[in-house]
């Protein structure tokens, strides 16, 4: 007995190893396993919760010993349950297997998130392979997360976008259906007999009742009231073989006697139905069905016969032929058509329901036609124009956005260079960028905070030099062939100093984005930070001094750019480190203005 | 945009316009200055319809004291849609620019199982008995007698437009049949009546090519139309075989049997009436010896098939009289059945000329020539007597009597085809009596006699000589316009090896070569994992199709092609192919991308679209022949080589080419469009074959792409889609203008037209 979330075996139960045993029931849920003797006087009951288990033990298959299996628990007891085969005892050692993980998953969620916000195991595992796929964020997580400099959900709140991108393509997406037919199901056979096998998945027997409505009225008419499931498969399997020996001599003669088989071998009436309604509804150039009966040539034998323009037609009247083409334009239909419903069961009838509903429900929005109508018109004049011969027309243009930060500071280095380019120039404009800073911090401290605390067009200064002191440096970095000695770096510099550059930015985020400090957590974090920053900056100068000295020039060039930045910061924590201490000292009674920054 | 071609001023929907557009308009105003027909090639894909619209409707309104008539002939329904719609267009801009005085009224026409609004009728399954429903709620009869007796039932809507009377009009506009139908609805009037009275008053109107080729419909229809009008026939390569339809009719088994039926009805009808109303017969009898074969007054709704025969050819004399009374009529029938039944009774196949068939007809059946031509007149005459209205059972008489007109009117021209079976099917016991029209010029004559200019357009209409033969009349302008490209927006190719570098072909020897099918089937898989949106496949013929996709399916070949596209084909069925069309055209528009199968000749072959994403490579699997074989084909080949000196080899290969060509020029709507043809035989590599093509498809076949075989067309299929997905200058670049501004045109106008830069 194998159900979806359970499993129930047959067992002995032992104690130990030279007890006899119980015989009795073993079965097993996620969350507990509990064995249930068939005596039901003995006291061997027994109930263990899948998270006490420690560990199992099992013998070979092979070896001379019974299917025995031990599970350890917490405690250090153990329990055998001898099986009565390797299979069953396999099947249930691969339960306990998966429990046990499920189990395991469990406290380590907890475990990691430990702030307010509860993380789905789905996310966690997002998380988890976007550092797969990115290197660099590996290294920036395991540098900074592991020693503890930044929390994890601190870590990745800045990269929400990144997540997000990663978690929309990998949200429930509605899969569409194969484009393989359905006839293309081959049976299997075994070779001796002429026996045939066709193994049905609920994937085709949704695509049979999409294509064939008849099929899907049937089965809901006849099962399981008339027929268990598996005839009425028989029976249409039997019937798809009848048509594909195209003898419809043989298929007439079987429809005759069979009433149920008749209903898969006669045209189908539903689509037929469904048919006549879509035909009404194309768009009236071309709709071809318009023609017949326009002219008076199709007037019985008015006209040419045969003059070996038209083709010979076999007769098509007759009821139990199909031809593949039909077939073919109907599947094409239904995988266009798509999934029109949202159940994913196992349970036959219920799929055959949900679809006879929602052809139902689209039969209804099909009877509202006037505004369909409308739209067909328009789009008729539409398309009836030449759109090359008139005027062009402006659209309005939608501004792109871009996602990926990078991008945007690689289409500043543009701006950059084309920018009368020298250090002096740039560290002017830097300086005087964070001077503007310093003058408001200064005013901050004179007259203390105000709203807003930073104006727009100082923070505007202090962001877009900063933007191009990093696209700059990026560009230095190694984008110009020209520019770069990065390449004649040796190799494990180069590393070091692009890993310098990506961690520099990541702590200068969260350092930035931490003012200004309103809580106990964020004086924490910003002090972090900033020991980090030290330390990094104390990396720079090691760097510096180590590297060979043909190429010391070079590298302090690099890197300056990367130390002004941290200066300014550890300038900024410097002096909003005094403004608090002089606050705190001048007065315990000046509390915050207001709450609102 | 507005501008002069000489002294008229045209009306232009857009801002720009393609010199052969300029072109095309300039031929055409001459043609109509000089009353005249003519006869213009123009590529798909350059708004010939429009230029054509745009040109006719301007010169109505600069020649104010004798407006023309517009009459344009489309040959299917939707297409039919197509040209309303632009019309449309056009119409909203003039009534912009120019006021109420451009207004004009422009109907489309069709049967009434596209424009009846009676949901009783419409139940109907078909055209036939949708008419007949009609006609039994409609006719003069019913009519008076339901004032006697509430219970019978009338079409309110046909009440109510009769009713209003004269006052029943249409505003000015343009109508699609959709519009008919919505303005009958909303005024209770019946939309099929008023769009044929509307008819004479009309400035456009908009039909099938039956409503003025057929004699049996135009006789009705268009009987009304005067000399001042401009008859357009659109997309008219093929318009010699639909005159030749329009005159021809066969007589099988199941028509005499019905026929038979039919008598068997009718001469129950004669009792009856001679039992109750005797006076009816007798005053038919007496109408018939004054000399009138039909009652002059007939309402609309009393009025179904015309006859058969040409207007000029139907004789204005008494019917004779040995089938005035109607059981002697009727005895007259009775005897053609039989003698027909006779020659049905045939193993070998007969052919004969209409002369010698109606001879033996008078020596075996006693019936004479003049007998026969009155048989149509004389039936219509009986039914209307009789008051039959379900039309669509007494088809098979009707048939019978549509021969026997036709076989005793004309003496040359048709011949007479007797054959036990279908070549094709020779297993089958089918026998069929055909009574054919080899000559074209027969079914159009009225019309070129009839009409001030008669314009005969489309994308094929090489070699453009051959036109004025089969039809025999005398263009004024007989042109064919190149195509001036922006860039090389078609990439034509002719594919004669497969990947194992063997001849691809469906000549006869090789089209069932198991190794022709399998590399006709890798060259449609690779084709379609590179080529974006939709592809277009046509093949030879039904059968063909069938049977390749067969094999495809079992070798798995088709499996490949569904992995990559979504697969719709054309079937027999209307219904169906209308359906996968449709889906075909969701599939490109949503991304998935399809790949449509079809054939050539088909329904869908003649008028369907694959413009834009809808068709980005189209490929003709073979050259589509005719069956050889088919005696009325070669009656008809005898015919032209002994009339018109035209070689059969040279018409067969005319009409394959004719058709490829039709089928790959869909896939190319403007010059902003693009698209792939590749013809998939090695027939097309010889220069014979080649070039019958028409000019515009010739000059981008580079001799480079004369010979590919599947792994080269790859490639080069790979690098037009590359070079095609660039952005580029609409305008044309190196003096070769090819899009014109209103600036361009008025420097064109002082410096002449010669120099356009083309």
């Amino acid at each position: 007995m194998a159900g979806g979330g359970q499993v129930e075996k047959r067992v002995r139960y032992k104690s130990s190893v030279k007890d006899p045993g119980t015989p009795g029931f073993l079965r097993l849920t996620e969350a507990m396993l509990l064995f249930v003797p068939n005596d039901p006087k003995s006291d061997s009951k027994l109930k263990v919760q899948t998270l006490n288990i420690k560990s199992q033990k099992y013998t070979k298959e092979g070896s001379n010993k019974p299917p025995w299996l031990n599970l350890t628990n917490k405690q250090g007891k153990s329990h055998i349950f001898e099986f009565e085969n390797y299979s069953d005892m396999h099947a249930c050692r691969d339960f306990i297997t998966k429990a046990l993980a499920k189990c395991e998953e469990v406290p380590k969620k907890s475990a990691v998130s430990t702030s307010t916000e509860q993380l789905s195991i789905a996310e966690l595992e997002l998380r988890f392979k976007v550092l797969r796929e990115n290197s660099e964020l590996q290294r920036l997580h395991k540098q900074f997360v592991e020693s503890k400099v930044l929390t994890e959900d601190e870590f990745w709140a800045t990269r929400k976008k990144l997540l997000g991108q990663v978690s929309t393509g990998k949200s429930k997406q509605q899969v569409g259906l194969k484009s393989m037919m359905v006839s293309g199901i081959k049976p299997s056979t075994d070779g001796r007999t002429n026996r045939v096998t066709f193994n049905l998945t609920s994937e085709i027997i949704f695509q049979i009742f999409a294509e064939k409505p008849a099929v899907r009225q049937a089965f809901i008419n006849y099962v399981p009231s008339k027929m268990t499931e598996k005839d009425f498969w028989t029976k249409y399997f039997r019937a798809e073989y009848l048509y594909s020996t195209k003898n419809t001599a043989v298929a007439a003669a079987e429809a005759a006697e069979d009433e149920e088989l008749a209903v898969f071998l006669k045209p189908d009436e539903i689509l037929a139905r469904e048919t006549r309604q879509k035909i009404r509804r194309v768009d009236p150039t071309l709709d071809m069905e318009a023609d017949q009966g326009d002219d008076y040539s199709h007037l019985m034998d008015h006209g040419i016969q045969r003059d070996g323009t038209k083709d010979v037609v076999e007769s098509q009247n007759d009821q139990f032929r199909r031809s593949l083409l039909q077939d073919l334009n109907r599947h094409s239909a239904v995988v266009l058509e798509g999934r029109s419903i949202d159940v994913e069961s196992e349970d036959t009838r219920v799929v055959a329901e949900a679809l006879t509903r929602a052809k139902q429900v689209s039969k209804a929005d099909g009877e509202t036609t006037k505004d369909a109508n409308q739209d067909r018109l328009e789009r008729m004049s539409r398309t009836a124009e030449m759109e090359d011969l008139q005027a062009p027309q402006n659209f309005p243009l939608a501004p792109l956005s871009i996602k990926d930060p990078r991008d945007y500071f690689e289409s500043q280095q543009g701006n950059v260079l084309n920018e009368p380019r020298g250090a002096g120039a740039l560290n002017r404009n830097v300086h005087e960028a964070y001077g503007l800073l310093k003058e408001s911090i200064l005013e901050i401290r004179t007259k203390g905070l105000s709203y807003p605390l930073i104006k727009s067009e100082v923070s505007f200064e202090v962001f877009s030099s900063l933007t191009q002191t990093i696209s700059t440096a990026k560009n230095i970095i190694g984008k110009n062939p020209r520019e770069s000695f990065l390449d004649r770096l040796p190799k494990s510099t180069k590393d070091e100093v692009l890993h310098h550059w990506t961690s520099i930015q990541e702590l200068l985020r969260h350092f930035w984005s931490s003012y200004p400090i309103t809580t106990t957590y964020l004086h924490t974090k910003v002090g972090k930070l900033k020991d980090a920053m030290s330390n990094t900056y104390s990396q720079l100068d090691a760097m510096k001094q180590s590297v060979q000295s043909d190429l010391r020039h070079q590298v302090s060039l690099l890197v300056r750019p990367m130390q002004q930045a941290l200066d300014a910061a550890f300038q900024h924590y410097e002096t909003d480190l005094q403004r608090r201490t002089a606050k705190s000292v001048g007065g315990s009674s000046s509390e915050r203005p207001n709450g609102g920054v | 945009m507005i501008f002069k071609i000489e002294d008229v001023t045209v009306y232009f929907p857009y801002e720009n316009i393609y010199p052969e557009q300029y072109e095309y308009m300039v031929e055409l105003k001459r043609s109509l200055d000089a009353k005249g027909h003519c006869l213009l090639e123009m590529p798909t894909g350059t708004g010939k319809t429009i230029a054509l619209l745009s040109l006719i409707t301007s010169y109505r309104l600069s020649r104010p004291d004798s407006p023309i008539k517009l009459v344009y002939c489309t040959r299917t329904v939707h297409e039919m849609e197509k040209t309303l719609a632009e019309l449309k267009l056009l119409h909203e801009y003039q009534v912009r620019h120019l006021g109420s005085q451009a207004k004009i009224l422009a109907i489309g026409l069709s049967s009434r199982k596209n424009l009846c609004v009676n949901p009783k009728v419409l139940a109907a399954e078909n055209r036939d008995s949708v008419d007949a429903a009609c006609r039994k709620r409609t006719a003069s009869w019913v009519r008076a007698l339901s004032a006697e007796n509430p219970n019978v039932e009338l079409c309110d809507y046909f009440e109510n437009y009769e009713k209003a009377a004269e006052n029943a009009l249409l505003p000015p506009g343009v109508y699609t049949l959709e519009d008919l139908r919505t303005f009958g609805k909303n005024r209770g009037w019946c939309p099929y009546f008023l769009a044929r009275h509307m008819v004479q008053f009309a400035n456009v109107i908009v039909y099938s090519y039956q409503y003025l080729l057929d004699p049996k419909v135009a006789g009705i229809i268009s009987k009304e139309l005067q000399k001042e009008t401009v008859v357009v026939f659109d997309e008219a390569h093929n318009i010699d075989n639909v005159c030749i339809e329009a005159l021809s009719v066969s007589v099988r088994r199941v028509t005499l049997e019905g026929a038979n039926r039919n008598l068997n009805k009718i001469r129950q009808e004669i009792d009856r009436f001679k039992a109750t109303d005797a006076g009816r017969l007798r005053a038919e009898y007496n109408r018939l010896v004054e000399g009138l074969a039909l009652r002059g007054d007939l309402s609309g709704t009393d009025q179904w098939l015309a006859n058969p025969a040409l207007p000029h050819d139907i004789l204005k004399e008494a019917v004779p009289g040995n089938i005035r009374r109607a059981e002697h009529f009727v005895h007259v029938l009775r005897r053609l059945l039989q003698y027909l039944g006779g020659r049905l009774d045939t193993d070998n196949v007969e052919k004969e000329s209409p002369v010698s068939f109606v001879s033996s007809l008078n020596s075996q059946a006693g019936i004479e020539q003049k007998t026969l031509k009155f048989c149509y007149d004389r039936l219509q005459s009986l039914m209307l007597t009789l008051e039959i209205t379900d039309t669509d059972d007494f088809l098979p008489i009707q048939t019978v009597c549509d021969f026997a007109t036709l076989v005793g009117t004309y003496a040359r021209g048709f011949s007479i085809i007797i054959e036990p079976y279908d070549e094709r099917m020779p297993h089958i016991p089918d026998p069929i009596l055909q009574l054919s029209c080899h000559d074209a010029s027969l079914a159009i004559k009225p019309v070129f006699d009839r009409f001030q200019s008669v314009v005969i357009t489309s994308g094929t209409l090489s070699p453009i000589d051959l036109y004025p033969r089969l039809l025999s009349f005398n263009p004024v302008v007989s042109r064919s316009f190149k195509m001036s490209m922006t860039r090389d927006c078609i990439c034509p190719m002719v594919l004669t090896r497969g990947s194992d570098q063997l001849p691809v072909s469906t000549k006869f020897d090789m089209r069932s070569d198991p190794g022709v099918v399998r590399n006709y089937g890798k060259f449609l898989v690779e084709m379609v994992s590179i080529v974006p949106d939709g592809v277009v496949c046509f093949f030879v013929s039904y059968s063909y199709m069938d049977g390749i996709i067969a094999t495809w399916n079992e070798t798995g070949i088709l499996k490949e092609i569904m992995q990559q596209k979504l697969v719709f084909i054309e079937t027999q069925d209307v219904v169906e192919t209308t359906l996968a069309l449709d889906n075909y055209r969701r599939a490109c528009d949503c991304g998935r991308g399809a790949v449509f199968f079809s054939v050539a000749r088909g329904k869908v072959a003649e008028g369907i679209d694959f413009d834009r994403h809808y068709g980005r490579l189209v490929v003709m699997f073979g050259v589509p022949f005719q069956y050889t074989l088919s005696k009325i084909l070669l009656a008809r080949l005898e015919y032209l080589r002994d009339t018109f000196q035209i070689k059969e080899g040279d018409f067969l290969t005319f009409d394959a080419l004719r058709q490829a060509a039709q089928c790959v020029g869909r896939v190319i709507r403007s010059k902003a469009d693009y698209g792939m043809m590749i013809f998939a035989d090695k027939r097309y590599s010889r220069h014979d074959k080649r070039s019958k093509l028409p000019g515009w498809i010739l000059s981008h076949l580079r001799d480079a792409h004369l010979n590919l075989s599947t792994d080269m067309a790859i490639h080069i299929a790979r690098e037009f889609l590359r070079k095609m997905a660039q952005p580029y200058d609409k305008a044309g670049t190196m003096g070769r203008k090819t899009l014109l501004t209103q600036e361009d045109l008025e420097k064109m106008a002082e410096t002449g037209v010669q120099d356009m830069a083309y």
